[in-house]
C-alpha cells in the first residue's frame, strides 16, 4: 500500500509558541485517517499545513511522494472540508460545487454535470439552485463535502465537519461520511476532538496532546494498549492507580498492587519505580478470588450499565462498570468488595 | 397568525406603539421642514418666472426648464434647437464625479482592507486618523489645499528645489486640481462603507478559494469583490452623488473650463445676476438624475437578493 501523507519532523512556530514539535506520520493510501486530541494539540495547525493555509517552520510534507511543503493551497491536490462550511454566499449550491472545477479550466457543461452528480451523491440534487443561507447546517455540511469532492482530490481534508451539528445529525453523518471514503477511495484526513466519533470512523488515529503525537494505531490498538498516561485518560474511562514496579522485562512488568497483590501484565514503562497502572472500569469483576479489595461508595444507574464507584485501601479511588443483566446484583454503598483482574484489564503506561 | 414567532401584543405594548406617534413627531417635524419642505420650495420654483435681481414673480410658467434644454439664437427669434451649453456642463460634471469615485475606490479599497485586517484593538485609531480631517472645515481645507498645489506654493516649491521640474506645474485651475479636491474631500465616505463590509467578510472563504485551486487575483475577483459588493457600492453612492453637486473644489481649484452643476447653481443665486427659477430647475434636473442612478441600483439589489 502507498504512502498518501508523509510527514516528517514538521515543526510549526508561531514567534516564541510552538504548535507542533517536530510530528511525523504516515498515512497509507485510502485511509480514513485521524487526528485526535483536545483543543490547542496542534491537530488543526497540521491539518492547515498538510491544506497550505499555514507555512511549515521545518520538516516535510510529501503527497504521494512529492514534495509540497513550499506550495501554495491552490496548487496542492488537496481539499477541505471546513469548520463552519465557508460556503460561498453569494453563489448557488450548484455554483459552489463546480467552483474547484472552474478554477481548474473545466468548462462550464462538464463542470456543472460534475457538481450535479456530487450533489446526488450528498442527496441534495433538489436544492442545487438554492443560496446556500437557504440551507440547513446539515445541508450546508453535505454541499461543502459535495463541493470539497468534485475536483477529484488525492487527499480530503476535514476541520471538525461535525462540530456544529446537532447530536442525531452527527450520529448519521459519521455512517455516511464513512461509506463516502470507501465509495470514493479517497484518502480522508478528519481532525476531531470527539473520541467517539474517532473510534466509530477510522481506520488509524493518531492521539495528538501539546503540539506531538503521542499514539498513532487502530481504535483497538488505542484503546486497549495506550502507551501512556494522556492517552489512556483521553480515550474512554479508565482507573489510574498508582503502583510499584519491581521489574520489567520483554513488555512485561512485574508490580506490586495497592493492598500487597503482586501481578504482572502488559507494559509501555521500561523502568522499574513508581508508575501508572490503567485499568478499565469494564475488564474489573467483582470475585472472591481478589486482586485488589475495595470498598464501596456509590453505585450510579447508567440504564445499560451500573457504574460503582469505590476505594482501596490507602484511599485511592476505582471505578468498576457492571452490565446490567437479570443476574446482576449491584453491591451496597459500605460494602466490601473483592476485585478481580482479568488478563489484559491492566496495563503499565509510560508517563 | 398566530405561529411561535408571532406573540400577540399585550396591554402594555400597545400602549408603548400607540406613544410612537407622539414620540416622532419632533423627527418628523424636522425633515419635514429642513428636508422635505425646501425641495418643494424648489420644485415649485423652477415652475415660477423670474424677477430682475433675484426672486421669483408667480406666475407659472415652464420659461426655466425651456432655457435649460432650448435654444432659439441670441434674439430668440431663430427656429428652436437643442441648447448643449447647460447639457455638456451636466456631462462634464457626471465625467468629473465619475473620475472621482473611480480614483476613491482605487485608493479606498486597498486602505479600507489595510484597516479591516489590522488587530481589533488598533482597527479604531486607524478609523479615527482617517475622520481627523474631518474636524476642520470643508472650505477651508479647500482653500488649503490650493494653496498646496498653487504655482508658488510648498509642492512646486519642493519639486523645483530638488530639480525634478524647471518651472512649476500649472495645477491650479485645471481639472486635475478639482479632481484632487474632490477626491481629498470625499475618500472617507469610500473607505468607511468598504471598511464595514470588509470587516464581516469571513477570512474562510478567501481560503476555501484558495484551496478549491483560485490563485489571489481569482480570488479577489471571484469572491472577495462580489462579497463586499454592497459597500463598494454604497460607497461610490457616497461619493458620486456629493461630487456631481459639489461647488467648493470645482470653484476653488476649478477654472472657467472646469465649471461644474453646482457652481451653476449656486451662481443662480447670489448677486444681481442671479435667476432663481433656473437655478432651482437645474438643481430639480440634477435631483432627477441622482434619483434615477438611485433607483436603478435598488432595482439591481432586489433582483440580486431573489435570486
Amino acid at each position: 500500500m502507498s504512502i498518501a501523507v508523509d510527514i516528517r519532523d514538521a515543526v510549526k512556530s508561531y514567534g516564541p509558541v510552538t504548535a507542533l514539535h517536530g510530528v511525523s506520520l504516515a498515512i497509507a493510501d485510502n485511509e480514513f485517517f485521524t487526528l485526535l486530541g483536545p483543543s490547542g494539540c496542534g491537530k488543526t495547525t497540521l491539518l492547515r499545513l498538510i491544506a497550505g493555509f499555514e507555512t511549515i517552520t521545518s520538516g516535510e510534507i510529501r503527497l504521494f511522494g512529492q514534495d509540497i511543503a513550499r506550495l501554495e493551497p491552490n496548487h496542492r491536490p488537496v481539499n477541505t472540508v471546513f469548520q463552519n462550511y465557508a460556503l460561498f454566499p453569494h453563489l448557488t449550491v450548484l455554483e459552489n460545487v463546480a467552483f474547484g472545477l472552474k478554477m481548474q479550466g473545466v468548462d462550464a457543461a462538464t463542470r456543472h454535470a460534475r457538481a450535479g452528480k456530487m450533489l446526488e451523491m450528498v442527496h441534495l440534487s433538489q436544492f442545487a439552485d438554492r443560496m446556500p443561507a437557504q440551507l440547513s447546517g446539515g445541508q450546508q455540511q453535505r454541499v461543502a463535502l459535495a463541493r470539497a469532492l468534485a475536483p477529484a482530490p488525492k487527499v480530503l481534508l476535514l476541520d471538525e465537519p461535525l462540530s456544529a451539528l446537532d447530536l442525531k445529525l452527527r450520529q448519521a453523518m459519521r455512517v455516511e461520511l464513512k461509506q463516502l471514503q470507501e465509495d470514493t477511495g479517497i484518502t480522508f484526513v478528519f481532525v476531531t476532538h470527539d473520541q467517539e466519533e474517532a473510534l466509530t470512523m477510522s481506520d488509524r488515529i493518531a492521539v495528538m496532546s501539546n503540539g506531538r503525537v503521542q499514539q498513532t494505531g487502530t481504535a483497538r490498538d488505542i484503546y486497549e494498549a495506550p502507551v501512556n498516561r494522556f492517552v489512556a485518560d483521553f480515550i474512554g474511562e479508565t482507573n489510574l492507580l498508582q503502583v510499584d514496579v519491581d521489574s520489567v522485562s520483554e513488555g512485561r512488568a512485574t508490580l506490586t498492587l495497592p493492598g500487597g497483590h503482586r501481578i504482572t501484565c502488559p507494559s509501555a514503562s521500561t523502568t522499574t519505580g513508581k508508575h501508572h497502572l490503567s485499568i478499565r472500569p469494564e475488564r474489573l469483576t467483582i470475585s472472591p478470588e481478589a486482586d485488589l479489595t475495595a470498598t464501596v461508595d456509590r453505585v450510579v444507574y447508567l440504564g445499560t450499565d451500573l457504574q460503582v464507584i469505590a476505594h482501596l485501601e490507602g484511599g485511592q479511588p476505582i471505578t468498576l462498570r457492571l452490565q446490567n443483566a437479570a443476574r446482576t446484583t449491584p453491591p451496597d454503598p459500605g460494602q466490601r468488595i473483592g476485585l478481580h483482574l482479568e488478563e489484559g484489564a491492566a496495563r503499565l503506561l509510560a508517563d | 397568525m398566530a405561529g411561535p414567532g408571532n406573540i400577540p401584543p399585550s396591554a402594555s405594548d400597545t400602549g408603548y406603539r400607540s406613544l410612537i406617534g407622539p414620540l416622532l413627531l419632533p423627527t418628523w417635524a424636522v425633515i419635514g421642514i429642513f428636508m422635505v419642505l425646501p425641495v418643494l420650495l424648489m420644485a415649485v420654483y423652477s415652475f415660477l418666472t423670474k424677477e430682475f435681481r433675484g426672486g421669483v414673480i408667480w406666475d407659472f410658467t415652464l420659461a426655466a426648464y425651456d432655457q435649460f434644454f432650448v435654444t432659439r439664437g441670441l434674439f430668440g427669434d431663430e427656429p428652436a434647437q437643442i441648447e448643449w451649453t447647460y447639457i455638456n456642463i451636466f456631462w462634464r460634471s457626471i465625467w468629473q464625479a465619475g473620475l472621482a469615485t473611480i480614483l476613491c475606490l482605487l485608493i479606498g479599497f486597498p486602505t479600507a482592507w489595510f484597516i479591516a485586517t489590522r488587530p481589533a484593538q488598533t482597527r479604531g485609531l486607524w478609523l479615527f486618523l482617517i475622520t481627523i480631517p474631518y474636524w476642520v472645515n470643508l472650505l477651508i481645507r479647500t482653500v488649503s489645499l490650493k494653496f498646496l498645489i498653487r504655482d508658488n506654493g510648498p509642492l512646486n516649491e519642493s519639486l523645483m528645489a530638488i530639480g525634478l521640474i524647471d518651472g512649476p506645474l500649472p495645477l491650479v485651475n485645471t481639472n486635475l486640481a478639482v479632481q484632487l479636491g474632490l477626491f481629498y474631500s470625499y475618500l472617507p465616505f469610500m473607505v468607511l462603507p468598504i471598511y464595514a463590509a470588509v470587516e464581516r467578510y469571513n477570512f474562510a472563504l478567501s481560503e476555501a478559494a484558495a484551496d478549491l485551486y483560485a490563485s489571489r487575483w481569482a480570488t479577489l475577483r471571484e469572491i472577495v469583490l462580489p462579497v463586499v459588493k454592497p459597500g463598494i457600492i454604497a460607497g461610490c453612492i457616497l461619493v458620486f452623488v456629493p461630487s456631481l453637486g459639489a461647488f467648493l473644489a470645482p470653484d476653488l481649484l476649478g477654472g472657467a473650463k472646469t465649471f461644474m452643476i453646482g457652481s451653476l447653481i449656486d451662481e443662480q443665486f447670489k448677486g444681481s445676476q442671479g435667476d432663481w427659477p433656473f437655478g432651482a430647475a437645474v438643481a430639480m434636473i440634477l435631483m432627477t438624475l441622482v434619483l434615477i442612478v438611485l433607483l436603478l441600483y435598488a432595482r439591481a439589489q432586489t433582483r440580486g437578493a431573489t435570486r
